[in-house]
């Protein structure tokens, strides 16, 4: 099991203060390759450890593609494609196309917020080394994670866990990828 | 009667209102009377400027009053940190019923169907004429007043009474019900007699929404405006936080797309329908000089306003938001010019100075009697549920 090597270092917490004192105590300590995993979103945590959110530009960008393609669909069926004189209205007639370009610049962006954060969140996704902890079922509960990952460049396993193991946690484990 | 709360009126604010109320009180006569030498010279230009003017600041009248019928409809927390500022612009009402007068006295130099020699040759104005007269107009106008002053009154009475022994917000839900109804109902009928029946020919059955969503928005973005500035003293300063400003900007984002929905409905309809009686009204404001508006309308009160409130940032800064809802203020005031002006200049655009002064001189009055009145009740109804559910919120 052991050919990936290690996944990182996790403290568990029993309440979010000891959460975000611990958080603060890591940032300090000049760790950068942290997350939190919390039963349910915790004030402060986010400007502790800021998560790159690339959920906005990716729905911009769905919206943008949707307003793009509604118009072309529209001007080549409308201008190109089938032009119909409909009571002397020019074949351009662009008031009528904006409600087909909102409904779609609408569902564009819906379908791309869906998506997006799904394969943000890594989906699909079978297995996650923490997993490997069975403590960590507690995640979704009652108890609170840190993990320093192993690609931090100040991570060593000796030194890391002793120094968690200072910012008073109810557990401290090394857990394997 | 005064209630003495934590909320009241602080001695610095106190001060600071009483300064802004002299001078706005003085602009307000001093341009008032250079209206006046005006209306001797130019009456046609007066009043129509006048109507322009009243339809504006009459706005924020009703435009109040309908949203604090609306948040005890709703109940929550979100209308505690507003509702006194609303309710105060709200009784501004006896000053719009005086501020009728000139449009009375101004009808023909307005409307077309006061012409008895117009009515006679043109078929719309005759068939018309038994209910678009001058005489049923003032007794229609009436009649809206009674109704509004009817529901500004118990608002206000109530919730002074609410300060005294709480409990009363059932019955205030009670009123508001059918008073934002009827809101909608009497603003179509006057929206109708006071602006659509400027064109002969020109009717739109989204009309009265469009009034009030054009009102609502005025007036949401007018207590974005007030609440900034009376944060900055007590009792607001250390209860009025980001989370409250930034709350009031999500729901004038709401209000804004709101009002560019129904202008684009209008618009969407007439121009697809494409009927002679209908579209030389957007043929007058759109294929003139006045058409710049129009795009400027498009651009600046929907486009840049709503981009802008997207930002998080921005709606908790209470001097960016401010610039956003000043520009949504000022137009508002270039969208009541591109609907009454270009009815009696169809050439093209037109700019006098009676088109600012006089709405000016009748806005001065009504900012005078606004701060006159918010200074008369503490600035947070006191015994309202979720009041300190409103005060904790942004903690």
């Amino acid at each position: 099991m052991n050919e990936f090597g290690t996944y990182g270092m996790v403290a568990e917490f029993d309440d979010p203060t000891a959460l975000l004192e611990a958080a603060h105590a890591i940032k300090r300590e000049g760790y950068r390759k942290i997350e939190a995993y919390t039963p349910y979103s915790i004030k402060d945590l986010e400007e502790i450890i800021p998560g790159r959110n690339l959920v906005p530009p990716i729905v911009l960008i769905g919206g943008l593609i949707g307003s793009a393609t509604a118009w072309t669909m529209e001007y080549y069926i409308a201008a190109i494609d089938y032009p119909i004189n409909v009571g002397g209205r020019p074949l351009y007639s662009w008031p009528m196309f904006i409600p087909i370009l909102f409904e779609l610049t609408v569902l564009f962006a819906g379908v791309s917020a869906f998506f997006g954060t799904l394969g943000l969140c890594g989906f699909p996704r079978p297995h996650f080394p923490l997993f490997n902890l069975p403590e960590f079922s507690q995640a979704t509960s009652s108890r609170f994670f840190l993990c320093i990952e192993k690609r931090d460049p100040l991570y060593d396993s000796e030194m890391t866990a002793s120094f968690l193991r200072g910012l008073n946690p109810t557990g401290v484990w090394e857990v394997e990828n | 009667m005064t209630v003495t709360s934590p909320f009241n009126v602080s001695p610095e604010l106190e001060r600071d209102l009483h300064r802004v109320f002299t001078p706005v009180l003085g602009a307000g006569i001093v341009l008032g009377v250079i209206s006046i030498i005006g209306a001797i010279y130019s009456p046609g230009d007066f009043f129509r400027s006048y109507l322009m003017g009243y339809l504006f600041w009459l706005g924020l009248t009703l435009g109040s009053m309908a949203i604090v019928m609306l948040q005890y409809l709703t109940a929550g927390a979100w209308g505690i940190m507003t509702r006194r500022t609303l309710e105060s612009a709200s009784r501004t009402l006896p000053l719009c019923v005086l501020l009728f007068i000139p449009i009375a006295v101004g009808i023909p130099w307005i409307y077309d169907w006061a012409h008895p020699d117009l009515v006679r040759n043109e078929y719309v104005l005759r068939h018309r004429h038994i209910y678009m007269n001058p005489a049923m107009f003032i007794g229609r106008a009436i009649l809206y007043f009674v109704v509004w002053g009817i529901f500004v009154y118990l608002l206000n009475k109530w919730s002074r009474e609410q300060d005294e022994k709480g409990g009363l917000e059932t019955r205030l839900a009670k009123l508001s019900a059918p008073g934002l109804l009827i809101y909608v109902f009497t603003i179509t009928f006057a929206a109708i007699d006071w602006a659509e029946s400027l064109e002969n020919n020109w009717y739109s059955t989204i009309w009265g929404f469009l009034f009030v969503a054009r009102e609502g928005l005025a007036s949401f973005a007018f207590v974005i405006i007030v609440m900034a500035l009376l944060s900055r003293r007590e009792p607001f300063a250390s209860r009025f936080k980001a989370a409250h400003l930034h709350d009031l900007g999500k729901l004038l984002l709401v209000f804004v797309m709101l009002w560019a929905y129904f202008e684009f409905s209008q618009l969407v309809v007439i121009w697809s329908g494409n009927l002679t009686d209908e579209i030389p009204w957007y043929l007058h404001r759109f294929a003139t000089s006045w058409g710049w508006l129009g795009v400027m309308l498009i651009v600046l009160e929907f486009i840049v306003p709503f981009l802008m409130l997207l930002s998080r940032p921005l709606k908790r800064n209470a001097i960016a938001l401010c610039c956003v809802v000043s520009l949504i203020i000022f137009m508002r005031w270039v969208d009541l010019m591109w609907i009454v002006m270009p009815t009696y200049y169809t050439r093209g655009f037109r700019l006098t100075w009676m088109n600012l002064v006089v709405p000016a001189s009748i806005g001065c009055l009504w900012i005078a009697v606004f701060v006159w009145q918010l200074k008369q009740r503490p600035l947070l109804p006191l015994q309202a549920p979720n009041l300190e559910k409103a005060l904790q919120h942004g903690d």
